[in-house]
């Protein structure tokens, strides 16, 4: 994976109709926009960088003092059921023995704020609100039952840093910049490895440890190109499939004997 | 230049798998070999899922196997009965091959087994060649001729029932123990991704006394057979076949093996063997190798139904 992130920063940050309007309720509005809502992965896609932008909308019932924002932005991939596995020494020889079942789980996770979560809310409102990767949900099946556990458990932990080591779960807590101190950006990171499908992104706006108001956007990965043809020929007409790579087969070492013909 | 592999979802170098396919087509030719337990292993190592590895190399040996088919059955080489009956064994056998494969990739066993067989197979039958190779060898510099069928010793092979003439090969032989043969080569050859060659062809020749003339050229068309059936079956269940992996390997696969094919005949058969051996034994030995030592990361994730 070169790092040749494309930073495609068009920020189309006042375009209405891509805004999301948060609830008359609170006295702010969030209003936000990705720069591109629709990121085609090609054969030789390397990673890309998508920029999201925003600002904070106040009223006329907005404290004229408050001016301490903090954002926490989470941006979710499509969900799929995942088995962590651990080996063990037996015999003499390292296999997989104990598993652990994660039950539609966020295929891309990445948590993104302007500074330590702990510092923007209390342990408390990180749990309800599950900043930071030790809070976010992620359902195991335990046995019969369907939890999450703690943080420190050695399945989850080692689901998270696996995940990690991809670039498909990130935590950055200097990663939101405040331009002004009402308008932010952050960059979101598209290794190449990502999955493709509907990506929701959440934007919450925090002041004085408390949730403010929140909003929601999303974009879509999709894959093009001859390969994406072949993967999904192969997952939906696999007997198809198979008999045109067979055939491929056979071709090849008929042409192969014509070329190579010694006799 | 990188290429991304639609199934096996990694990016590779494009002149990587040819120079792999061309390396394997070499040896394969040069040994008269299909050459998956050398591809399959070569793929694993450089990080392609063992599962992948094995179906899509499945469709390699096809191609290999149907070039080295035409140009046995040019010759006349190759015993049309003897490979209907091998045939009979082999296609049940790829079938059972391919549902064991699918019950132990879901109980996440697959890898292991894989890495297992190679291990038990490879040192076995590489360790019996080149021990064989090397007393044969001994055998010639002591200048004492030997003759690799020992004709007229019958034994209890040839006391079993529902035989049956084989024409072009001047033998006859109960089908049962040709079925299972088929059988077994069907099954190891959709677990483990190879043709099975290089165990068939010597079964052939010193349990069944197929006469050399047809051995390699009938045994090819068992490998051929229960390659396009593996790849067909592991296409359907698995989803696992990577056509632009396998069409890579195969263009450096043939080429290859037409060089190879040359350097062979420079060769003596006994050296050959000794050095094929050696090689067999290696890769087993790399298996074993990684199996014992303690893996970097003792955790990995798999998509339930996904490719890793």
């Amino acid at each position: 994976m070169s790092g040749r992130f494309l930073k495609i920063a068009v920020g189309v940050i006042f375009a209405i109709g891509a805004a999301g309007v948060s609830s008359p309720a609170h006295a702010e509005r969030l209003i936000v926009s990705v720069s591109n809502h629709r990121v085609t992965v090609t054969p030789n896609y390397s990673g890309e960088e998508l920029v999201l932008f925003g600002s904070v909308e106040k009223d006329a019932t907005t404290p004229a003092t408050r001016n301490n924002y903090d954002l926490v932005v989470t941006v979710l991939g499509p969900r799929a059921d995942m088995v962590t596995r651990r080996k063990e020494r037996k015999f003499g020889i390292w296999i997989n023995t104990d598993y652990r079942e994660f039950l539609q789980v966020p295929t891309y996770l990445a948590l993104f704020s302007n500074r330590p979560f702990d510092a923007i809310a209390s342990p408390d409102v990180e749990r309800r609100q599950q900043l930071g990767l030790n809070n976010v949900l992620l359902t195991q099946r335990v046995g019969t039952d369907y939890a999450d556990v703690v943080p420190s458990d050695a399945f989850r932990s080692a689901f998270v840093r696996l995940r990690e080591e991809h670039g498909l779960y990130r935590e950055e807590t200097s990663a939101v910049t405040f331009l002004t101190p009402t308008l932010f950006r952050t960059g979101i990171p598209l290794p190449a490895e990502v999955p493709i499908g509907t990506y929701t992104v959440e934007i919450k706006l925090f002041s004085d440890g408390a949730l403010v108001t929140r909003t929601e956007t999303a974009f879509d990965i999709v894959k093009v190109g001859f390969e994406q043809f072949v993967a999904t020929t192969a997952r939906q007409d696999g007997l198809v499939y198979g008999m045109v790579t067979a055939l491929m087969a056979l071709m090849a070492g008929w042409m192969a004997s014509i070329v190579f013909r010694k006799d | 230049m990188q290429l991304y592999l639609p199934i096996a979802d990694i990016p590779v170098n494009i002149f990587l798998i040819l120079a792999m396919g061309a390396a394997v087509g070499f040896v394969s030719g040069m040994f008269g070999i299909g050459g998956g337990f050398l591809m399959t292993p070569l793929l694993i190592f450089i990080g392609i899922a063992p599962a992948v590895a094995v179906a899509s190399v499945a469709s390699h040996i096809a191609a290999s196997s149907f070039s080295g088919a035409i140009s046995y059955w040019r010759r006349r080489a190759i015993d049309p009965a003897l490979a209907l009956v091998l045939l009979c064994g082999g296609t049940i056998g790829t079938a059972l091959g391919v549902w064991t494969f699918t019950l132990l990739r879901s109980l996440g066993q697959l890898d292991l087994m894989i890495a297992l067989s190679y291990v038990v197979l490879l040192t076995t039958v590489g360790g019996l060649m080149f021990w064989e190779g090397l007393r044969s060898m001994l055998r010639v510099r002591r200048g004492i001729a030997v003759s690799l069928r020992r004709s007229g010793s019958h034994g209890w092979i040839h006391g079993l029932p529902f035989k049956v003439r084989f024409k072009r090969s001047k033998i006859y032989l109960s089908v049962i123990p040709v079925i299972a043969v088929g059988l077994i080569i069907g099954f190891i050859g959709a677990i483990m991704g190879i043709g099975g060659g290089f165990i068939l062809v010597p079964i052939m020749i010193y349990f069944l006394r197929v006469p050399t003339s047809t051995v390699i050229g009938t045994s090819m068309v068992l490998t051929l057979v229960t390659m396009v059936f593996a790849t067909v079956l592991h296409a359907v269940t698995n989803h696992l076949v990577d056509a632009v992996l396998a069409l890579i390997l195969m263009t450096g696969g043939v080429t290859g093996a037409q060089f190879g094919a040359r350097q062979g005949q420079k060769i003596r058969g006994e050296h050959l063997r000794l050095l094929l051996g050696l090689l067999i034994l290696s890769v087993g030995i790399r298996f074993a190798y990684e199996l014992v030592i303690r893996p970097e990361d003792l955790f990995t994730i798999r998509e339930a139904g996904g490719a890793a």
